[in-house]
Parts: structure tokens; C-alpha cells; sequence
């Protein structure tokens, strides 16, 4: 972020530091030549790609050489079903020359790619001893949330809801309690539509958003793209600013206490 | 509870009449719908539905960008052996048809294999007709095994196996299954598979439950467009699909909509298939389950085709040969094709539409691990 306010408001996974709270993705682009347009409209630093979908025999350019140099890798898992083909992916991944990072995707449900916690945690337990920074992809739960901790994950990505269907925070309940309590880094990630979603899990204290369908399927993936950057910015400083929060209930003088005090 | 119980179920059901009760206040109730339900489904299949077609599309287009984003997968088809010992009188590979029968060595498969993958394909389908015999299980496996040096996804269309049967070429390295019912009307199915391993049609039905409980990552199956009544062939493939996305959640499951058409030694169609009714059935379904997969084969028109990349569809077949040896041992009219590829084009130029379009061609989607 370049405004004073944040100047050093500095994002860690692992030890690696980033001063942008958007994350992106390589899927769903009519074009693979858009990507470079978004992400320097955007700001993103980090942008995860399906091993699934890089092919470094490919007869024409892969999908990692449309990402610029200066953005990092964030491999991951889609199609893995168990902790141990996550486990393999992530090492093929490495292996191909996408880096330490891997966002862990362990999906058992194929109408909402919903992901499996237990398989999640396993493969995170193994790929963190093994060196690598791990970004679990996760449904938001408590018990969970501390167990990726202590398996040595560098943050938690919680759904906002089902991938791909722009709900925004259907899960608010159990992020703002996860955003309480976890000592990691928390990224939600899936079905956030629209900036204004992203600007609300910011406020609510997110520590950043991953956003790829809401991107790539617009008609303007590279304005899109800056959108977004501009709502995580808004939603960050509002954090920081500690901006009053919104309250269910009247907020009169002692209506109900008042009488104790006369 | 199988998939049997459901098409039992259905065998009092009055589609006619349902289909001739539906109003235009009905299906704009169910377009209007979030979630389909099999009512809605059964409204949008109606031919009072066909008046809502632009609408369907619309939203159609809209939920599938959704899920699966500017993107159309892409595959091949590789034939390795026309011997069949069924007799279905709708298919020109049947064994009462008199024509020189092929079977690739695997050295020959390893060829074709080259030269798919040099087209930049990395999804391949392999078929043959239903021999056991002539393709027993040791060859269907090594022809598995050559796929995996050339391909990052394999999927089979083969003859219906035993559970055991499958996971053998699962290990093997297969992951993905294609088993058209054909005809879910029974008695039709009966008329047209009249003897035969395939005469068998609940153990037919239960070939995909059979697949995923083996192993296989996504099936793929649909109903032969000309045998049955084609709104309820409609129907019954979407509830088979629902069924299988329901009892197998880990399972991507895909619908195609192959349509007969008119070849030596075989039956005249019954129910063509026109093309509006086509593109309403692959809307129906796309609105019903938002994240099938659907496969468009070349046996539909370029021009076709073409179009049908906004209405749905999700997975073409490119630069297909239909017929054994075809891709680089023999010339296609030496060759017996199990249909007549209507889309000729090249991978390089269907890619090259895809991309016209405002979509990406995608050739590789999965990795073996």
C-alpha cells in the first residue's frame, strides 16, 4: 500500500513479507494473456496457480510464463481428494519450479469444491516439516484454526462460501470468530463477488482476501482487478482506523439501567 | 438404493401428459429459481420451455462462466479396437455388420498415442467395442500404461466391467469413466440390445456407481439420442447425473448428448434430435446442476459447435478420428468409423475458435500422482 497511514503495514507468510492484502488466481481467464494487465492493476503479489493446469511440455506458452517475475507463485492442490495426493502435488509443484509455497486444497465435494479439514490439516502436518510455506484452504473452524497452527502453517484461508458463487461472507459468524482467536495470518478465500465483500472481511479484520472468479469472469478483469486492490485498501485502513463498528441495537441513554443511577 | 429404484419409480410417471401440462407461468417460475428442483427440471424440458430458450441461455451462460469460468476443456478420442460382439442395431461397430476388424498392437497404440499428443491434446478417451475376447484385460492395461507417457488425464469407453475389473486400470492409470446407458426406457433398451452381454440393463445402469466405487475421479455418461422418447431420455440422464453427483460428492460428473445418425447396416433413427431441442436439453441441465461438466463430441457441426461454447458446455473433442488406426496408420478411407466426424477441423484450429470466441482452450487440467 503506498498511503502513509499503512506505509509499513507489512503482511507476513512465513518469512516472507508482502505489502499487498489481495491474493489472485489463474483460473477462469477468457485469455491467459490478461493475467500480466490484472496483476499490475491490482497490486497482487502472490497468485495461485492449479498444478493441474501447468504443463511444462506444452506445445504452446504455459500458464506460468504469463506470470511476471515479480509475483509470486502460489501453487495448489485442486484435485487432490486425500492428504496424500495434496502431499505429492505440492512436491511436484516444487519440483517444477513454483517454490516453497502451496495452498493446500484437500476437496471432497465436487458440487461446492468444499474442502475435508482432516485431510487438510494431515497434509499441512507433512508439507510444513518438509520446508514449505503451507496455506491451507479450509471450512472456518475453531478447533481446526488452532490445530493448523501447531502443524506449522503459515496462514489459514477460511471460505467465505462455495467457490465460484459470489455469495460473499455466508460464514461471517465463524470468521469473525476465527479472526479472534488465530495467531496466524487470515486469508479468506472463495466466493467473494464483489469489492464491497472484500472490504467487508478487511473491516471485519481479515488479514487479506484471495479473489480469482469475481476477477476473471468480469468483463474488465484488469479494472476488476483494481477494484478489488482499492476495497482491500479501504477495508484495511478502516481496521487500522478503528472505525466504530455497525450495531444491531439502539443505542439510547440507559433506558434500561438509567433508573439506578437516579 | 441404486439408480434402478429411480427408474422403476418413474416407470408410472405420465411424461407425456406432465410435459403437455406445463404453462409459460411454470417455467418462468422455475427460470426464476436459485436451486432447480426435478420439477423445474422436467418445466424446462417441456416444449412450452422453448419459448423461454434466449432466457435459458442467458442464465445459462451466466452460471457456467461462474463455475467454470472462460474456459473450454479439450480432448481426444483414440480408438483402439472395432471388435464387438454385442449386436445393438443402432451402431455400425455391431457384430453383425461384415467389415474388416481392427485391433492395434501396442506398438501401434504407442504410435497414435505420438501423434495425439503432438497435436498438444493431454486428455485422451480411449474406446473399443465391447470384445473381452479380442481386448482382454492384460491388453486394456497396457494400453493404459503407453497413455501415461503422453497424457496427463485418461479416460475410458469401454465395455461395462466388474468393480475388481476397474480398479485394476484405475492403478493402472485411468481416472476418468464414459458409459452411456443409451436408452433409459427399458423396453426400447430391450428392442435394440436384443442379445448379448449388453442386453443386461440394470448391470448397464450400474456400470458408473460400479466406476466410482473403483476409483475414478469423474464420470461421464448420456443418453443415445434417437432410440427414446428424447424429453424423457432427458430427464432420466439429469436424474442419473444428480444421483451419481449425490451418492459420489468426490466425483465430477459430466452429461453428454451424442445423436444418432444414419450409418451402414443400422436402424433409422426413431427420435431425431433437432437442434433446438439439443442446445434446450444442454440448458435445462446446465440450470439444473450448475457445475456439470458437458461434453460436446465432434460429431456435432463446426458451425454447431461453435455456438454451443456459450450455451453450456464445458469439454470438446478436437481433431477426432473415429476410426481404429486413423491418426497415423491408416487413411480415413481405408478406415471404419464408428461415426462420421462432422467437425474436421484441427486441435489448432478449434483451439484457435475457442479462443475467437472470448474463451480459453485448456489441454491440460489434471496431473497423475
Amino acid at each position: 500500500m503506498s498511503t502513509r497511514e499503512t506505509e509499513n503495514d507489512t503482511l507476513y507468510f512465513g518469512d516472507v513479507a508482502f505489502s499487498s492484502r489481495l491474493l489472485t488466481g489463474t483460473g477462469k481467464f477468457a485469455s491467459r494473456d490478461i493475467i500480466a494487465p490484472m496483476l499490475e492493476a491490482s497490486g497482487s503479489e502472490l497468485i495461485t496457480v492449479a498444478l493441474r493446469r501447468v504443463d511444462p511440455d506444452a506445445k504452446e506458452k504455459d500458464i506460468l510464463q504469463y506470470i511476471p517475475k515479480s509475483v509470486r507463485i502460489l501453487p495448489n492442490t485442486s484435485g487432490a481428494r486425500t492428504a496424500e495426493e495434496a502431499v505429492r502435488i505440492a512436491r511436484i509443484a516444487r519440483e517444477a519450479g513454483c517454490g516453497n509455497f502451496i495452498k493446500i486444497e484437500v476437496i471432497t465435494d465436487m458440487k461446492y469444491l468444499l474442502p475435508d479439514n482432516a485431510g487438510t490439516l494431515k497434509a499441512t502436518e507433512i508439507l510444513a516439516k518438509e520446508g514449505f510455506i503451507v496455506l491451507p484452504y479450509m471450512m472456518p473452524d475453531i478447533t481446526v484454526t488452532k490445530q493448523l497452527h501447531d502443524a506449522g502453517a503459515a496462514a489459514i484461508m477460511p471460505l467465505g462460501s462455495p467457490i465460484g458463487t459470489n455469495r460473499g461472507l455466508e460464514m461471517k459468524a465463524m470468521l469473525k470468530r476465527i479472526i479472534e482467536i488465530s495467531k496466524l495470518p487470515v486469508v479468506v478465500d472463495a466466493g467473494i463477488g464483489r469489492p464491497s465483500q472484500a472490504a467487508e472481511a478487511m473491516e471485519m479484520g481479515a488479514d487479506a482476501v484471495l479473489v480469482n472468479t469475481a476477477i476473471a469472469t468480469s468483463h474488465d478483469p484488469v479494472m476488476a482487478g483494481k477494484a478489488f486492490a482499492l476495497a482491500v485498501q479501504a477495508g484495511r485502513m478502516a481496521r487500522l482506523a478503528q472505525m466504530a463498528e455497525e450495531k444491531e441495537y439502539a443505542d439510547a441513554s440507559s433506558p434500561l439501567t438509567g433508573f439506578l443511577r437516579q | 438404493m441404486s439408480f434402478m429404484n429411480n427408474v422403476l419409480q418413474l416407470e408410472s410417471f405420465d411424461f407425456e401428459g406432465y410435459f403437455r401440462s406445463v404453462s409459460p407461468e411454470d417455467v418462468r417460475n422455475s427460470l426464476q429459481r436459485d436451486e432447480l428442483n426435478q420439477r423445474d427440471l422436467l418445466n424446462l424440458l417441456s416444449l412450452t420451455a422453448q419459448d423461454f430458450l434466449e432466457e435459458m441461455a442467458q442464465k445459462g451462460r451466466q452460471v457456467t462462466r461462474q463455475y467454470f469460468g472462460n474456459i473450454i476443456s479439450l480432448y481426444a478420442p483414440l480408438y483402439i479396437s472395432d471388435h464387438c460382439s454385442n449386436l445393438c442395431t443402432y451402431c455400425g461397430f455391431n457384430a453383425g455388420v461384415d467389415f474388416p476388424r481392427t485391433k492395434l498392437s501396442l506398438e501401434e497404440i504407442e504410435r497414435e498415442a505420438a501423434a495425439i499428443a503432438a497435436t498438444g491434446i493431454r486428455h485422451i478417451l480411449i474406446l473399443t467395442g465391447e470384445a473381452p475376447a479380442q481386448t482382454p484385460m492384460p491388453y486394456l492395461k497396457s494400453a493404459v500404461k503407453i497413455m501415461k507417457k503422453y497424457f496427463s488425464s485418461i479416460a475410458l469407453e469401454i465395455f461395462p466391467m466388474d468393480e475388481e475389473e476397474y480398479q485394476v486400470l484405475c492403478k493402472a492409470g485411468a481416472d476418468s469413466l464414459t458409459v452411456y446407458q443409451e436408452v433409459y426406457d427399458r423396453d426400447i433398451y430391450k428392442e435394440v440390445h436384443p442379445r448379448g452381454r449388453k442386453a443386461d440393463y440394470e448391470y448397464r445402469l450400474m456400470t458408473p456407481e460400479r466406476g466410482a466405487r473403483a476409483g475414478f475421479r469423474a464420470l461421464n455418461i448420456g443418453a443415445l439420442f434417437g432410440l427414446g422418447e428424447p424429453r424423457k431420455e432427458a430427464y432420466m440422464a439429469a436424474l442419473h447425473a444428480q444421483y451419481l453427483e449425490r451418492e459420489f460428492p468426490d466425483v465430477e460428473v459430466s452429461l453428454s448428448l451424442p445423436r444418432m445418425t444414419k450409418a451402414k447396416g443400422i436402424i433409422e433413427p426413431k427420435n431425431i434430435l433437432s437442434d433446438i431441442d439439443f442446445v434446450q436439453f444442454m440448458l435445462a441441465w446446465r440450470l439444473f446442476m450448475p457445475r456439470l461438466g458437458i461434453t460436446i463430441s465432434t460429431r456435432e457441426s463446426a458451425e454447431f459447435r461453435d455456438r454451443l461454447i456459450h450455451l453450456g458446455a464445458t469439454r470438446f473433442s478436437s481433431g477426432s478420428k473415429t476410426g481404429v488406426g486413423e491418426y497415423s496408420l491408416k487413411d480415413h478411407d481405408d478406415a471404419t468409423v464408428q461415426f462420421e466426424v462432422t467437425d474436421d477441423r484441427s486441435v489448432d484450429e478449434v483451439a484457435d475458435m475457442i479462443r475467437q470466441s472470448g474463451y480459453q482452450p485448456v489441454f491440460k487440467d489434471w496431473e497423475m500422482v
